[in-house]
């Protein structure tokens, strides 16, 4: 009987739920749902893309508009991903002690290949997060895309539209889009169900179905917004380039 | 038949181990796995050479204290219908090389070759896996009915056996199946509502004091068990232990 | 030598009220000097343990199992009786109490069985509370089945686990009690031997079986709650580690073994397919409902397959024989006819151990959806051992051991004739006479746990104020010795034999010579070959590796030496009682229809027996079975 059963120091409630096992993974479910809900909304957006040049341009206007108030959103998605980061490694640094010594053969049985890679879809997306923000919002990558201007209802916007059309027309661009996309799916055919499952808002009955619905829903996300670079590829918006 | 086996062979928990091989030769297809090992044991044994250590006891798939992984697999699941006692050698080709490893957890320290320490179960309980009731103290047994179906899902818990596959089979060596199926049993009774946020703080603080990994939904637990515990009493332990630590972040006491 | 049951005076039905009444009690702040050693924990350890802890004692509890969860009262199915009444089928405390005592053939203790049957019904409302998941009905509230050897439905059940949801309760107990430091768990530990002083039990040695110590406990009382002796057989539904050597190192330390010769046989069991085979595995009695039990009448049938013999080429003995009962005639009786068929060459499968039960009529009468229903979990168990689709061929079935009523002599306070040595559940000899009851022996773990001991311990403790024994007395380390040269001595032989091989050949023998059916000749036989086996044993047997570590080998063997040694006491027994009765059947004493014929003018009593020495036969010392309310009659079931 060698393990203590509570440690020496008291801790306040709150940080023993925070930092006990469920809570760590309550906060990693509760960032996801954000998130989940953030790319749904970033979906809806891109999707005005094929509205034409004037709506996209005018729906970004509108977010830039926003003013400080845009920097608190990205703060706050900023925080979100920090915190969903955060807990997902501390998680993943105890399920790794958990066992010091691995199995020399080991087998699935259940495990889908989408919660079997959990880790490395997460960490690929992390990256293609960084460098789609380098691309589309900061415009490190190629810096000719912060002088893109067009003349919307008679005022000098940036041409968000231009820019997408531009940015997706370099094949090696658009494949990093697609794959990276496509682990996000990965990562949502697993994360959005087991996020009701570790909330407790699951059961034997409704676990298929918000399976189901998770991975539907994973994937309709990956069709949305690839359907951009495809359409680029294939030719769609290239009037913009003139 | 004929199997080449690869088995695990440890001498203590502190001494390095590594898979020797043996061949298991004229076994009978109505051979049990076990008794598998215990015809390649006797054969060590009458050779002067240290047998092969396994756990095992009532070898009819209820004590829980079987416990290999073979293949990959608790309890060669995969093939079997529960228990490693109860998976049968007609279930393996003949001349197959069969990997046979101990169940694997931080928290369940090696004692020799297939056998296991899982005292860390047993804590567990103490944390909280019971109902605090004096012998005698009792009220008449049918003086509270308790609906059919809350019964029947009280005993789909209880029917654990302790076994801790679900622990080997999880990538993180979580131990959640196991908690919420003792968490749900007592629960969901009418007899254990008075503990039961007790119950659940005291069991997963244990359960993460004992270095268990965290639940990460991959159900491998659930395809494993030899009782067929169902992973959504995880999802009800999640919800009842967010209720009870709220409940005591807000100062309620009990 | 004389036994002094302690049985309370006064009519039957007041003596368990009286004795409480007047029990010696022991005040809480006094109850904590007492330290208490429990052997076991399964149903009658574990809940003694927790109980006792409760209380306030001291308690250190052992167990050779890594967790007091897997003791094997786990594994049983069927369920626990209790005189509830629920069903307001007439049920009532004596009318358990006299199934009890008919089924056990008249060879139980009036009172104590009365006890058994008026605490049953407490047991039911400590395991609810306890949060047990009985069955139950729509309404919420509890149900309950009927079983073997009544005509009320009184037994309480968990799906097919009864057993393991009533160690389950008794093992949270436990649990909880550890927590609160009361009790001392020391699992995968055995204890190798009793320690006297004074003629006093009061302690005992152990062996750590993960490093390999030998260590002393001293306490105040020591209570053995290590099950019964069924796989001296070898071959039983008990599991793999149950043995016979605690209660066997305490009658060579003096406590006496009553009536080992009661061993209880199961009739549907799934035949033994190999001499690998390790252990038998039971199926649910209720498939006689159904099934019908056939073997060929001509040996020469034997190997085809069951298709292949005609209706007018098969017996179906059972029904030849017991025209009124047939397929349903008692555990026993159907037991020892399968034996028969066998014995006479008529038997199928591999070696001809067995005889079929046949679905194929109930199939065509209900259908095969209906059997499905009924059967479904225990058709799929069969076809996972055996490989066969019993909905297709019939199934073959055997007897198996499965229940030892024997055990060590207890009185009224379930203490044993040394002082201080108390005895509980499978372990001692007291409840089912010659044969159990289905349901029976969950009750009995429980009650002797729960309700007894916590009561009838005080007796002795009372007398023990100011005696603590102090743990460097000289008896703790010479025990120690004698048991620490014993284990090196097993070590040393380093022959080519394994212990499960001599423990094979023991089996067999004892099977043959002492299983369903015994006679003098058979008896004499086997105590003729048991020395010589255990002197082979001695100088062959093979135990590889040291003392100082996990070794199973070890384990084993030590066991085994053991059983040797108790297979001669079991056929001394069995060889002594001429007469048949329960579980004991002696083909010398038959009526000419084959039932038993008992002999109540000279067996009514308790034979326990005394040891004298190694390679000296024990005594016999009688104690006799007063009958002051029921009055013994002849089992029919023609």
């Amino acid at each position: 009987m060698g393990v203590s059963t509570s440690s020496a120091k008291s801790v306040s409630p709150l940080a023993a739920w925070l930092f006990s096992s469920i809570g760590k993974k309550t906060v990693v479910a509760v960032t996801g749902i954000f998130l989940v809900l953030f790319v749904c909304g970033h979906l809806l957006g891109n999707l005005t893309f094929f509205l034409g040049p004037d709506i996209i341009n005018s729906y970004a206007k509108h977010l830039r508009d926003l003013g400080p108030f845009l920097w608190v959103i990205r703060a706050g998605l900023l925080a979100i991903l920090v915190l969903h980061i955060f807990f997902t490694v501390s998680l993943w640094k105890e399920n790794h002690a958990a066992r010091p010594e691995k199995y020399v053969v080991k087998n699935h049985v259940k495990a889908t290949i989408f919660s079997r890679t959990m880790r490395l879809s997460g960490l690929i997306v992390f990256a293609f997060v960084i460098f789609h923000i380098l691309h589309y919002t900061a415009r490190t990558i190629d810096p000719a895309f912060q002088h893109y201007e067009t003349d919307l209802h008679g005022e000098m916007v940036h041409n968000v539209y231009k820019m997408m059309v531009v940015g997706f027309s370099v094949p090696w661009v658009s494949a990093i889009y697609i794959v990276s996309l496509g682990l996000l799916a990965f990562h949502l055919s697993h994360g959005i169900a087991s996020l009701f499952q570790t909330l407790g808002l699951s059961n034997k009955q409704l676990r298929p179905r918000f399976e189901f619905a998770g991975r539907a829903l994973a994937w309709l996300l990956f069709l949305g917004f690839t359907s951009i670079p495809v359409a680029v590829l294939l030719g769609v918006g290239r009037e913009a380039l003139k | 038949m004929n199997f080449h086996l690869k088995v695990w062979r440890q001498k203590a928990s502190n001494a390095p181990g590594k898979l020797e091989s043996y061949e298991a030769k004229n076994i009978p297809a109505e051979a049990s796995f076990l008794e598998m090992l215990d015809i390649v044991n006797d054969d060590l044994v009458a050779k002067g050479q240290e047998p092969i250590a396994f756990d095992h006891d009532c070898r009819e798939g209820i004590c829980g204290m079987c416990s290999a992984v073979i293949n990959g697999v608790p309890h060669g699941k995969d093939r079997g219908v529960g228990t490693t006692c109860q998976l049968y050698m007609r279930k393996f080709q003949d001349g197959e090389t069969i990997t046979i490893e101990p169940f694997r957890a931080g928290s369940f320290p090696i004692i020799r070759d297939l056998s296991t320490n899982r005292a860390a179960f047993d804590r567990i309980i103490q944390a909280g896996g019971f109902i605090s009731e004096r012998s005698g103290s009792a009220p008449e047994a049918n003086s509270v009915p308790i609906p059919k179906t809350i019964a029947d899902e009280a005993m789909d818990a209880a029917a654990c056996i302790g076994c801790g596959a679900c622990v080997a089979a999880c990538p993180n060596s979580s131990a959640m199946l196991f908690v919420s199926a003792k968490v749900n049993h007592l629960n969901l009774l009418p007899q254990g509502k008075p503990e039961k946020h007790r119950r659940v703080l005291g069991m997963v603080k244990q359960m993460d004091a004992e270095g268990f990994g965290n639940c990460s939904n991959y159900y491998e637990c659930e395809a494993v068990c030899p009782a067929h515990v169902p992973a959504s009493f995880i999802t009800s332990m999640n919800r009842e232990y967010t209720v009870a630590a709220a409940r005591k972040s807000a100062g309620a006491t009990g | 030598m004389t036994l002094d049951s302690k049985i309370p005076a006064g009519p039957l039905d007041r003596k368990w009220t009286t004795y409480k009444n007047n029990a010696k009690v022991i005040a809480p702040n006094n109850k904590r000097k007492f330290d208490l050693i429990i052997v076991g924990s399964g149903l009658a350890g574990a809940s003694a343990a927790a109980t006792l802890a409760e209380q306030g004692f001291n308690v250190k509890c052992f167990c050779y199992q890594d967790s007091p969860r897997r003791a094997h009262s786990i594994a049983a199915q069927g369920g626990i009786n209790a005189a509830k009444n629920y069903q307001n089928d007439g049920d009532s405390v004596y009318r358990l109490f006299y199934d009890t005592i008919k089924g056990g053939d008249f060879r139980a203790r009036e009172a104590n069985v009365h006890r058994l049957a008026e605490v049953s019904t407490s047991i039911i409302d400590q395991c609810v509370a306890q949060g047990v998941p009985f069955a139950r009905e729509y309404g919420g509230l509890l149900a309950n089945r009927s079983f073997g050897g009544a005509q009320v439905s009184r037994t309480f059940y968990a799906r097919g686990q009864t057993g393991q949801q009533l160690l389950l309760g008794a093992y949270q107990a436990l649990e909880a009690q550890i927590a609160r430091g009361a009790v001392k768990m020391y699992s995968r530990t055995e204890m190798l031997d009793l320690v006297l002083v004074d003629g006093h039990a009061k302690g005992i040695v152990t062996r750590d079986m993960v490093t390999g110590e030998i260590a002393t406990h001293a306490g105040d009382a020591v209570l053995l709650c290590t099950g019964g002796y069924g796989n001296v057989f070898y071959l039983s539904t008990n599991a793999k580690g149950c043995n016979v050597t605690a209660t066997f190192r305490a009658y060579k330390r003096g406590a006496l073994f009553a009536n080992p010769c009661y061993t209880q046989i199961h009739p549907t069991c799934i035949p033994v397919s190999g001499a690998y085979q390790s252990k038998l595995t039971l199926m649910s009695e209720s498939l006689r409902n159904d099934g019908r039990v056939w073997a060929p009448k001509r040996k020469e049938d034997c190997g085809k397959s069951p298709a292949d013999i005609p209706e007018d080429a098969r017996d179906y003995y059972l029904e030849r024989k017991y025209p009124s009962y047939g397929n349903l005639a008692p555990r026993d009786i159907s037991s020892r006819s399968a034996k028969e068929a066998c014995d006479e060459g008529r038997g199928v499968g591999p070696g001809g151990l067995g005889v079929y039960l046949d679905f194929a009529d109930s199939i065509k009468r209900f259908g095969q959806k209906t059997i499905e229903e009924r059967y479904g979990n225990l058709f799929e168990m069969y076809e996972n051992i055996t490989g066969e689709n019993a909905y297709e061929r019939p199934m073959r079935i055997y007897p198996a051991v499965h229940y030892t009523m024997g055990g060590l002599w207890v009185d009224y306070n379930l203490m044993s004739n040394i002082p201080g040595l108390h005895v509980l559940g499978e372990a001692n000899f007291s409840d089912h006479g010659a044969n159990r009851l289905g349901a029976s022996a969950l009750m009995q773990g429980l009650a002797d746990g729960y309700f007894v001991i916590p009561y009838t311990i005080g007796d002795y403790l009372t007398s023990q104020f100011g005696k603590k024994v102090d743990p460097r007395h000289p008896a703790f380390e010479e025990t120690k010795l004698q048991t620490t040269a014993r284990v090196q001595r097993l070590l040393d032989v380093k022959g080519n034999r394994s212990a499960d091989d001599f423990h094979r050949e023991l089996g067999l023998l004892v099977w043959d010579k002492c299983g369903m059916a015994r006679d003098r000749a058979g008896l004499t036989e086997a105590l003729e070959k048991i020395p010589k086996l255990k002197e082979e044993f001695w100088s062959t047997i093979s135990v590889p590796g040291s003392g100082e570590s996990f070794n199973q080998a070890l384990e084993k063997a030590g066991r085994v030496a053991d059983f040797l040694e108790f297979a001669e006491v079991l056929c001394t027994d069995a060889l002594a009682r001429e007469e048949s009765c329960g579980g004991h059947f002696r083909t010398e004493y038959q009526t000419p229809e084959g039932e038993a014929l008992r002999n109540d003018e000279d067996y009514m009593h308790v034979a326990a027996w005394k040891y004298e020495g190694d390679g000296v036969a024990p005594t016999l010392v009688k104690e006799p079975l007063v009958y002051e309310t029921v009055k013994p009659a002849t089992r029919s079931y023609k």
